[in-house]
């Protein structure tokens, strides 16, 4: 079992409930995309599989190992094996590509030794493999900011295969992309999930770009699981549940679509 | 003051006389200009009393005028033959200032990070140095620079200590506070690649406060070389010295090399210093 959610339940602070009683299992390998309306607790539960969220009560394991128990360099470990990929791209941006992607390396190594700056030769090399795989190695010693906002999002894919994780997650990547950059950074992710087997995890609120990209499709409601299943089962009347009413237009990315849900409701 | 504008506006209001955004600013209008006169007579008021009261008037002006007079024409020309003397003393006044600011600035750097709530979440922590940061800075540079001749006698360490304690404060204040502003995002996928605190700290932290941190850091350096020209006035060394002594033995044509001189070295340091830190930001 890749990840494992038991009884997983988060309250906020200020009483706001994000997830509520979650039961999930995920197997190695699968392109899991979660939708739902905004607020029904997508970030949420994504954040909580590498702990940038603390969950009220429950576990979740991550190849067998409780990240919810762990601490310290344990917690460093499994967060090590998970990539994240976040909706503003979070890099560095006053620093190069490279130096970015490297980054995600830290976990590899002591903080003295990072203190010092220098990474390995071995970590350049997989750092520049990292940037090959998503067709940006020539950006390598541009600086980060100087990057449109796709290729900005492909370093930071590079970043998580740089980590050499065997799960990615992704929170909207693609929300601040335009439709043309949306398909190629869905493809990056689609072709790692396929060629190196990284299980993979992405939030969506295009519901056309879903059903092209995922294999498990998991509908979320007011922190609640409402829908787990296949792109096939995963009809507009499914949908309009999860969405507690018809799809509309802005749900998807391509517009020619839009006329044919016109037409269906 | 947007309120103020409509009102005032003819266009805006005709068609609608009993706007009650118009009753509500008419109703504000008044009691703020009384209050605006209020605030200014008292500014007056204060004014007045106080320089009465210390005996500073204008009179004192008027019959100090023709004494500057006297100052200008017994400096000028200036002690050109002075200048090998004080070239020295000069040189050690520069150090004094860039010891100090450097000195000051590599302490403030932990500091500004146990200040900084999103760096150091326990307020255990951020709390007694943030005290202590204010502290620090409540105190004047030459009030320092007294206390420590007074401990390690006369001479440049007590006034490069001084600076050293100045330039911590101010330093690590305004660090803290650019720390505190950073982008929470490359910090967020730091934590999430596994990074340690430190590396979080190096990664996320350093590339994104380095710029200001090196801007505050020339920015306290012109402060610096300043104070240091006068340091020597209570004996911290540096060129304060001869200038005081100078104007003990009314040489004002020296005094008035040394202040030709200091005035051109500040102004060097200020324009190279002003042109980096336009580039950095
Ligand atoms: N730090 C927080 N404190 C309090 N409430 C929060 C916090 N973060 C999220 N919430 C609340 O938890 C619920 C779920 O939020 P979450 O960000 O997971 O939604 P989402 O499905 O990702 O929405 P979106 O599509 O807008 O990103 C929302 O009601 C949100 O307001
Ligand atoms: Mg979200």
């Amino acid at each position: 079992m890749m990840i494992e959610l038991r009884q997983v339940s988060k309250t906020f602070p200020n009483g706001t409930i994000g997830l509520k009683d979650i039961n999930l299992k995920i197997q190695t390998g699968e392109f899991v995309v979660i939708v739902g309306l905004s607020g029904a607790g997508k970030s949420t539960l994504l954040r909580s599989i590498n702990r940038l969220i603390d969950v009220t009560s429950g576990d979740i394991q991550i190849h067998g190992q409780s990240i919810t128990s762990a601490s310290g360099s344990r917690l460093r470990a499994i967060r090590r094996n998970i990539g994240m990929i976040f909706q503003s791209f979070n890099l560095i941006k006053r620093t190069t590509v490279l130096n970015n992607v490297l980054s995600g390396r830290v976990g590899y190594h002591s903080t003295l030794r990072t203190l010092l700056g220098s990474f390995p030769k071995r970590d350049v090399e997989i750092a520049l493999t990292a940037l090959e795989r998503v067709n940006i190695r020539e950006k390598a010693y541009i600086r980060a900011d100087q990057l449109s906002g796709g290729q900005q999002q492909r370093v930071s894919i590079a970043r998580a295969l740089a980590q050499e994780a065997t799960i990615i997650l992704a929170d909207e990547p693609v929300a601040s992309l335009d439709p043309l950059t949306t398909r190629q950074v869905m493809d990056d992710l689609q072709r790692i999930n396929r060629e190196l087997n990284i299980t993979t995890i992405v939030n969506l609120h295009f519901i056309d770009l879903a059903r092209d990209y995922a294999t498990r499709i998991i509908g979320l409601r007011a922190g609640e699981i409402v829908f787990d299943g296949s792109v096939g089962e995963a009809t507009d009347e499914i949908l309009a549940e999860i969405y507690g009413r018809p799809v509309k237009a802005d749900e998807f990315l391509d517009t020619s679509r839009e006329m044919q849900v016109v037409g269906v409701t | 003051m947007r309120l103020d504008i409509k009102s005032t506006n003819p266009t805006s209001t005709p068609s609608i006389p009993s706007s009650p955004n118009d009753s509500i600013s008419n109703a504000l209008d008044k009691p703020r200009r009384g209050k605006r006169i209020a605030t200014w007579m008292l500014f007056i008021v204060i004014l007045v009393v106080c320089s009465l009261y210390i005996d500073v008037t204008p009179y004192q002006l008027f019959v100090g005028l023709p004494e500057m007079g006297v100052l200008l024409k017994e400096m000028f020309p200036p002690d050109w033959s002075y200048l090998p003397t004080i070239w020295a003393p000069t040189l050690q006044t520069i150090k004094i200032a860039v010891a100090g600011t450097i000195l000051g600035a590599i302490p403030a750097i932990p500091a500004a990070l146990f200040s900084a709530n999103n760096i150091t979440p326990f307020k255990s922590v951020s709390l007694p140095i943030r005290t202590l940061l204010n502290l620090v800075r409540t105190v004047p540079d030459l009030l320092f620079a007294a206390v420590f001749v007074a401990v390690f006698g006369i001479g440049p360490f007590a006034g490069m200590l001084a600076l050293l304690f100045f330039s911590f404060g101010i330093i690590a204040k305004l660090t803290y506070e650019t720390v505190e502003a950073i982008d929470p995002g490359p910090l967020e996928a730091m934590t999430a690649v596994g990074a340690t605190r430190i590396q979080l700290i190096v990664f996320g932290v350093i590339p994104q406060a380095l710029p200001a941190f090196i801007s505050y850091l020339l920015y306290t350096f012109e402060i610096n070389i300043r104070a240091a020209t006068v340091l020597g006035f209570v004996g911290a060394g540096g060129i304060g010295l001869l200038l005081n002594q100078s104007l003990g033995l009314f040489r004002y044509d020296r005094a008035a090399t040394i202040i030709i001189l200091t005035l051109a070295v500040v102004l060097i340091i200020d324009n190279a210093s002003t042109r980096i830190r336009r580039k950095l930001l």
